[in-house]
């Protein structure tokens, strides 16, 4: 861990390094999410980005042509909570880099990234279905350290980092991971850290002569909260029931924080006030369970509910275990399609795993929609995206596309026929 | 369990059944597990009285636990004009399905229906058997998870073949209704997959019940619940076995000791001389496996594995039912279909053991394509509520591979196949007449994301209706606890 992290790496996007490379997918149906969809559609891509879309592009002679006639186009789909790359084997502790010992149960000077592994055998497995954009979130702890958003194109970390951070993450809803004995105390703990991240600030050369109390936290950790307190960063805080997510609320108001809600089982119950609040909402739309005392009022309906009363849901996959998750980055488009099943519009649903994530992210500028100038990160699939029967045809990433096949892929086509011959080549 | 990356905090609440959790793995306990045999056995020698009670020899095939399920009341009912799965053959298309007296009467495009019958209209709607999850851990593992029921793992010892998994089992666990709602209507509730040989399973009618006596599906056969690999040697790792070979040793022990123990029983049964040999609970179980009273579920999710138990149950005489999770299930399909083992599997996950590792999609179509019985289950009561989901992108995945999974077979998957590894087949699993009219109305294909269930019967009675809110089915649990939905305008 090194300090010249958190604050200068928030913007490595590396179109340059692209060679000049033009790309035309034409005659599908273009889902921009930014505007109205366009049938017969073409998305003309150059050097990484998009550089037309519309009915009516001309396709120069040079292009490479991707015949989307029949099928559907859409930007690729942004996977807003995964630990993709951070955990690949969750039982064996060398492959899990998601989590920081902290001091105090604080870790905010965390970078997770830093320890991402871009050879991960789970990201081409959730590349080929069509996700192309990922945030990894540190977990643990009271707070936990900071979020990334990367694109999951071929290279190292720093090629395929968009942002980092992008958020620091922390957790009101775990007394015992906080270290606390009861969810006031963890309040108290929080605000201790949000105050001393103020003073600091302000007295960064007193503390260096050792001029200052002492604070709750280290000098790394206190510095990485200084965007927090100052509104610049969003402060991620995972909560479910409805009175941690007014406590979350509560802390917006009294320090001027930049408030995302992650997890929000309860969130119907609130959500006129988060939407009223412009706090948004990362959720899922596959879980009804009563399966923690947090979270009693778990629906399916949840994420519908509070995309209708206003609030900006952005969908991410809660399906299953943190560990099964790894493996399941790709399956955001089951989640999304089960929204709609519970009552979120289809639209929504599209724009929920898009352009919701990339605003939430500030690289809405980038990414999110198939628009003139944006990053082309660009699917074309078979069918409706959400549907089971549809395939990833195509996945651009940075106007490129990898195909690499997983290991999966591999797995799949050794034992497609029994007994499988280890002989042949 | 269920939650999403940013939120541990659920996630460590249900240390869970067979999946992964090394973190939380209950700690191995020196443990007095043997003196809970002792006690045991001491109960059972007869002392003063001149003859026994019931309970005191072994007899096979005994049900001290008897069912007391009784089908809900019941009308018939027609449903008209749907496409119908009928995991008994090709799809039928403007269809009806009678359902009488808690039978299948009648399924086919030429039905009359009596004119008392209460008529659903299945106009663009499908109709499928109930789904069966021959892996589930409700009521055992109950929601909310509290230390107070987790009931699933008794890891105080390797071999626990002398725990039943319906003592454990909490009928007001909320996860019920929703499973219900998913379309389940019969579940097998298993013990956790801590130990080598972790006790008896129970089969159940997912329904509304005082006791788990009232959800016990009448005549149902017990599994025993076996697990090969990472999670005995890892919960064990102190006192042993700690490797995959100590695990082998502990069946094959637990396996001669049974033997030793069906042996005298049966002399002792057939000719009654002397007193009757001394009662042990693990024996008992086992004994029954070997007698082919009890089938046996094994956790196994390496192929190499899965190999070396078929040779075990050879060794012993008893067969295998179904290998559950079976990650690697595909490798072996050939070994499967020989040795006819069906294979319970998931429909993507993996990745989260070393024994996990090579999980692939493709799994459930490359063993059915050689000709083994394929089984999507769940072991998660998310999951299990969405079988019709899992099992599509099961479907699909053989397709990518070049392997043609019709819908009309994939349906078995989660309807018939399991209905076999529960030896229920011919009482439920598909839509013929005269089986248990377990049935469900979908609003369109199961196999689209967008398909929820409509209404579900179990034995002809309407179970669960969509459209009726107030009458759902709650558990005791969610009266107070739970919030209730408030949807806006009305009551979908």
């Amino acid at each position: 861990m090194r300090t010249l992290t958190w604050k200068s790496l928030s913007l490595l996007v590396v179109a340059s390094a692209l060679q000049a490379q033009t790309v035309a997918i034409t005659g599908g149906k273009v889902y921009t999410v930014s505007g109205a969809p366009i049938d017969n559609g073409t998305v003309l891509i150059r050097n990484g980005r998009i550089a037309e879309v519309g009915a009516n592009v001309a396709v120069p002679a040079d292009a490479q042509r991707i015949d989307a006639t029949g099928k559907i186009v859409t930007p690729g789909l942004i996977n807003s909570a995964t630990e993709l790359g951070l955990v690949d084997i969750s039982a064996e502790r060398p492959t899990r880099d998601m989590s920081a010992r902290g001091t105090n149960a604080i870790a905010a000077a965390f970078t997770v990234w830093e320890g991402f592994n871009p050879a991960s055998v789970y990201l081409a497995p959730a590349r080929n279905e069509g996700i192309t954009t990922v945030v990894i979130a540190p977990t643990g702890g009271l707070v936990s350290g900071q979020a990334a958003v990367l694109d999951l194109v071929d290279g190292s970390m720093s090629d395929m980092l968009i942002k980092a951070p992008v958020g620091i993450i922390a957790h009101i809803d775990d007394q015992q991971s906080a270290n606390a004995n009861s969810r006031g105390e963890l309040l108290v703990k929080l605000r201790e850290l949000l105050e001393d991240a103020r003073v600091y600030a302000r007295r960064k050369s007193e503390f260096e002569r050792a001029q200052t109390r002492d604070f709750v936290a280290g000098r790394l950790d206190l510095e990485a909260m200084i965007p927090v307190v100052e509104g610049r960063l969003p402060l991620i805080v995972a909560a479910d029931r409805e009175s941690d997510i007014e406590a979350a609320l509560r802390l917006m108001r009294e320090y001027n924080l930049k408030l995302i809600i992650a997890g929000g089982a309860e969130g119907w119950l609130v959500a006129d006030r988060l939407a009223a609040a412009k706090v948004p909402v990362l959720t899922g739309a596959m879980t009804n369970i009563p399966q923690s005392f947090s979270a009693l009022g778990s629906y399916q309906e949840n994420a519908a509910m509070m995309r209708r009363a206003g609030v900006d849901v952005i969908l991410i996959g809660d399906a299953g275990t943190g560990d099964a998750e790894t493996f399941n980055v790709r399956n955001l488009k089951q989640e999304a399609g089960n929204a709609v099943a519970y009552g979120m519009g289809w639209d929504d649903a599209l724009r929920a795993v898009t352009l919701a994530p990339a605003r939430m992210l500030g690289i809405a500028d980038r990414y999110g929609s198939l628009e003139v100038g944006k990053v082309a990160d660009v699917v074309v699939w078979s069918g409706d995206p959400f549907e089971f029967s549809s395939r990833a045809e195509h996945v651009l990433v940075r106007g490129r596309e990898i195909g690499t096949p997983s290991r999966q892929d591999m797995l799949e086509q050794r034992y497609r026929t029994l007994p499988p011959d280890y002989r042949k080549p | 369990m269920r939650t999403h990356k940013l939120s541990a905090a659920v996630a460590v609440m249900v240390a869970w059944s067979c999946a992964p959790q090394a973190q939380s793995a209950p700690a191995p306990q020196a443990s007095p597990a043997a003196s809970a045999q002792t006690s045991t056995a001491r109960q059972d020698t007869p002392t003063a009285k001149s003859s026994p009670g019931a309970g005191a020899t072994s007899v096979p095939n005994a049900d001290p636990f008897p069912s007391t399920y009784r089908a809900f009341p019941s009308r018939t009912t027609v449903i008209r004009n749907a496409t119908v799965m009928t995991a008994a053959g090709p799809t039928l298309r403007g269809a009806s399905v009678l359902l009488r007296d808690g039978k299948i009467a009648a399924v086919g495009t030429d039905i009359t229906a009596p004119s008392d019958a209460v008529v659903v209209d299945g106009t663009g709607k499908y109709v499928t058997p109930g789904i069966i999850d021959t892996h589930s851990h409700l009521g055992v593992y109950s929601a909310p998870g509290s230390s107070g029921n987790s009931d699933g793992n008794e890891a105080t010892n390797p071999v626990t073949a002398y725990v039943w998994a319906e003592h454990s089992v909490w009928p007001q666990d909320p996860q019920f209704p929703r499973n219900l709602a998913g379309g389940v209507t019969t579940l097998q509730v298993l013990p956790g997959s801590a130990n080598l040989i972790g006790g008896r399973s129970v089969v159940l009618h997912v329904v509304p019940s005082r006791t788990v006596q009232g959800m016990k599906f009448p005549g149902a056969k017990y599994g025993l619940k076996m697990a090969c690999g990472e999670n005995p040697k890892r919960v064990y790792a102190n006192r042993g076995p700690s490797t995959r070979m100590g695990n082998v040793a502990g069946y094959r022990t637990a396996w001669i000791n049974a033997e030793a123990y069906r042996r005298k029983w049966d002399k002792w049964n057939a000719d009654h001389q002397g007193d009757p040999p001394s009662r042990d609970l693990n024996n008992e179980t086992l004994a029954e496996v070997l007698r082919g009273n009890i089938y046996v579920h094994n956790h196994c999710y390496r192929a190499d594995e899965m190999a070396q138990m078929m040779d075990i149950a050879k060794e012993f005489g008893y067969s295998i039912r179904s290998f559950h999770h079976g990650v690697e299930a595909y490798k072996i399909a050939d070994l499967l279909a020989r040795d006819s083992i069906s294979a319970s599997v998931w429909a993507d996950w993996g990745g989260f053991k070393m024994e996990a590792i090579d999980g692939v999609k493709a799994n459930a179509a490359i063993v059915d394509h050689a000709g083994a019985r394929a089984i999507i289950h769940s072991d998660d009561p998310s999951g299990s509520q969405r079988l019709n989901q899992e099992a599509a992108k099961a479907m699909y995945a053989g397709r990518d591979v070049g392997i043609t999974i019709t819908d009309d077979q994939a349906i078995k998957w989660i309807t018939i196949n399991p209905a076999w590894a529960l030896g229920l087949q011919d009482r439920i699993g598909s839509l013929e007449t005269g089986k248990n009219a377990d049935v469900i109305l979908w609003s369109g294909n199961p196999f689209s994301v967008y398909s929820r269930t409509e209404k579900v019967w179990v034995d002809g009675a309407l179970m669960f209706d969509r459209t009726d809110r107030a009458q759902r089915w709650k558990t005791d649990f969610e009266l107070g606890f739970v919030p209730e939905l408030r949807l806006p305008g009305g009551s979908r």
